[in-house]
């Protein structure tokens, strides 16, 4: 009985990963900093519950449509986005989008672990708080226990949940960045090579926690490391000076490419 | 010899040294430059400041030491009625007979001879040469005027030929020691470090002796005035005695002058903090690069008015200001136009003070407000957070420390200021509450203290250096309290 619920379970799962379901959509997206332009017409089709790599050289631009995706590029000075960028039927700049509700709604890590000089309980109570997701303290402490869970953290802080969130480790203080970012109940979270500043062990904990949470998240990851996204990933885009070259099933993209330059950068003859 | 002619020669033995120093480091690298430990020029300056080093402190320490060495002979030599006369008067025949020398090189021989024959025409023989005299002088000062005039031209002989010797031997010696092998940069650069270290220390040493100073004069004021009632005392009441009496020694109580510059340093604060603050925050997390760069020069350039133009400013504009509004005030209240706040107060000097320190606030504070990360702010900004959310949780929490040790800072320069004090704030020490009445500040006293005709030995003139002491020693306490919390903060990012 209870081996074939959990079946049925995956099975739904399956199902769900089967059809496709795309959560965001970017057309024609250009990104100029200043007189410099950074993205040449990008169209990706981000896939509900599925992890998107992007990869390409330094300076490609992969980080750029990243911030895109939440209007963190709005923070930058002299930055401008043309195109369009749909979640879920609505475009995202347009004026009647409140940014504040869209970041609530597309969470973002970042790529060196940025934990607030609080305690790992206010890291955590923080966005639940501005957003006023949690009526009594009791649902905040649920909240924040639930989240460090989904990090993976919680076993290793909850006798220290008052202690300073930057006394933790690098690979800690990482994944407290991601519960801090799941206790929005985001519906996409964007990770901006979340794994470059951390150690191999604290890495592989990161790139399992991320095949963990793909169940109830939409994921975007931008990394450096190849094997990282052969890894982590069901889909990756490739991209170059800023175009989008290529995207692909991880799977053919890393076996069998379609475009020459992407064979070339997996195979390490520039980047 | 003339001490500019005597600093151009050993400017030139140096320029030679180093054409020398640097054509002779040439040849012995034989046409190939790695031949050498260091680049021809190094070699050039080693034998220029082997040079000139040496034979300028020993001009400088001639200088120095001479005039004192020939009058201490000169007045070795005074007569035996003159030596019994008061070291004042002393003084004073002394300053004449320098006179006298300093007209001697202007005479003739035979003008010479009549001023040694016949001391009585000396003033007008001397007024002619273009040296007046005060009085006529006495014999015994002709002669050693003309003795104080030997010795001079004697001494400047003597220190052109040494110093000019010296500079010569330095360059030849340094000249002789010149080989391919020798660390002529690593010596050069010595030397630099050498000065930079003189520089520093110069700071550090003014200071010390500053204190120092401080510190004996204060002592001869607690000689006569016991510390406790100094430090304790609520009366201010010098009571300048009429010079030369004795006994009447008035109270020197600290208390109610610390409590005015506290005061008046809290009225200040409370006008600079929520500026300086809320325009630190728009600066540096609102305006735009543009207005930035335009409008922070110029709140800089608040920083740089004198205070005593915001003296003017409190005292001509700002007090009377406020004395008739609070006329109007009470008139409208009561009918009777009586105003309620006095042109000099607590409130005027606090108000312009703060003014003053707006500037230092905001800038203090933007600086550190920018150096908190950007990650904190994209971390907050990527969670959803408005701007202004995360100003308030984020950005000014954690500049908080830092923000303290600016405040801490700004609080001892209100403590420390002057002249805005001195022109709005009153001379009255009292110790009251009413923020619209006069108080006064251990600046202003120590003014009143030092200015006018007073000799240095009454307690009511060591006290200035008394109480110099005392906000010597609170604004470098509040110093390096802030300079810790600014530290201490600093680490934290790293």
């Amino acid at each position: 009985m209870n081996i074939m619920s959990e079946t049925a379970a995956e099975k739904v799962l399956e199902k769900k990963m089967n059809e496709i379901s795309y959560k965001m959509i970017g057309e024609a997206v250009s990104v100029y900093y200043g007189d410099k332009r950074a993205l040449y017409d990008v169209g990706l089709k981000v896939r509900e519950n599925t992890v998107t790599a992007l990869i390409g050289p330094s300076g490609c631009g992969k980080s750029t449509f990243l911030r895109t995706l939440n209007r963190m590029n709005d923070t930058i000075e002299g930055c401008r986005v043309t195109g369009r960028i749909v979640l879920d039927g609505d475009d995202i700049y347009d004026p009647s989008i409140d940014v504040v509700e869209l970041r609530a709604r597309v969470g973002m890590v970042f790529q060196k672990p940025n934990p607030f000089p609080k305690s790992i309980y206010e890291n955590v109570s923080y966005g639940p708080r501005i957003h006023g997701l949690a009526r009594t303290k009791a649902d905040m402490d649920a909240v924040v226990e639930t989240s460090l869970q989904r990090a993976g953290l919680w076993n290793e802080v909850k006798d220290r949940l008052h202690e300073s969130g930057t006394g933790l480790s690098g690979g800690q203080q990482q994944r407290l960045c991601i519960a801090r970012a799941v206790a929005v109940s985001p519906e996409v979270i964007l990770m901006d090579e979340p794994c470059s500043a951390l150690d191999p062990i604290a890495t592989a904990k990161i790139e399992e926690l991320i095949h963990e949470l793909r169940a109830n998240f939409t994921i975007v990851i931008v990394t450096h490391s190849m094997q990282q996204a052969a890894r982590v990933s069901q889909r990756t885009a490739m991209f170059h000076l800023g175009n989008l070259v290529e995207e692909n099933d991880t799977d053919k993209m890393f076996t069998n490419p379609d475009d020459q330059r992407t064979q070339d950068y997996i195979m390490g003859r520039f980047g | 010899m003339s001490m500019s002619l005597l600093l151009l020669i050993v400017a030139a033995i140096g320029v030679a040294g180093y054409l020398a120093g640097s054509w002779r480091a040439r040849g012995l690298a034989g046409g190939k430059l790695s031949n050498l430990h260091s680049r021809p020029g190094y070699y050039g300056s080693f034998v220029a400041i082997c040079a000139m080093i040496p034979a300028l402190l020993l001009l400088l320490a001639w200088s120095i030491a001479s005039p004192i060495y020939i009058q201490s002979t000169i007045r070795a030599g005074f007569p035996e009625s003159v030596k019994m006369q008061p070291e004042a008067t002393q003084n004073l025949s002394y300053n004449m007979i320098s006179a006298i020398a300093r007209g001697l090189p202007r005479m003739t021989q035979e003008e010479r001879r009549a001023l040694a024959e016949d001391g009585a025409s000396a003033r007008t023989l001397l007024a002619a040469k273009g040296v007046p005299l005060a009085s006529e002088p006495e014999p015994y000062m002709v002669q050693s005027a003309q003795d104080l005039d030997r010795a001079t031209v004697a001494s400047s002989l003597w220190r052109a030929v040494l110093v000019i010797a010296a500079a010569a031997a330095g360059a030849f010696l340094s000249f002789r020691l010149i080989a391919p092998r020798l660390r002529a940069r690593n010596r050069v650069e010595g030397v630099m470090l050498g000065g930079l270290v003189a520089a520093s220390s110069i700071a550090i040493l003014t200071t010390v002796g500053i204190v120092a100073s401080m510190l004996t004069e204060a002592a001869h004021f607690f000689n006569s005035v016991p510390a406790w009632e100094f430090f304790f005392g609520t009366v201010w009441d010098p009571r300048f005695a009429a010079a030369g009496a004795t006994g009447s020694s008035g109270q020197f109580g600290l208390v109610p002058l610390l409590a005015g510059t506290l005061y008046i340093g809290f009225v200040a604060m409370l006008v600079a903090v929520p500026v300086g603050l809320f325009a630190a925050v728009y600066m540096s997390e609102y305006a735009s690069r543009g207005f930035r760069s335009v409008v922070k020069p110029l709140l800089e350039v608040l920083a740089g008015i004198p205070t005593i133009v915001y003296g003017f400013f409190a005292m001509a504009t700002v007090g009377p200001f406020l004395r008739d509004i609070s006329a109007q005030i009470s008139g409208l209240a009561t009918g009777n136009y009586a105003s309620f706040i006095q042109a000099q107060s607590v409130l005027t000097a606090g108000f312009v003070m703060g003014i003053m320190l707006i500037p230092y606030v905001s800038s203090l504070s933007d600086d550190i407000i920018t150096a908190v990360p950007r990650a904190l702010r994209d971390g907050s900004l990527g969670l959803g957070a408005t701007r202004s959310e995360t100003i308030k949780k984020v950005v000014l929490p954690a500049a908080l420390p830092g923000i303290v040790g600016a405040l801490l800072m700004t609080a001892s320069r209100a403590i420390g200021e002057t002249m805005i004090v001195v022109l709005a704030a009153g001379v009255a020490a009292r110790m009251q509450l009413n923020p619209f009445e006069p108080m006064t500040t251990v600046t202003v006293k120590i003014v009143n203290q030092l200015t006018g005709d007073l000799e240095f030995t009454s307690p009511q003139t060591l006290v200035a250096f008394a109480l110099g002491i005392t906000l010597f020693v609170i604004t470098l306490c509040l110093n390096i309290y802030a300079l810790y919390i600014v530290r201490k903060y600093r680490e934290q990012y790293e």
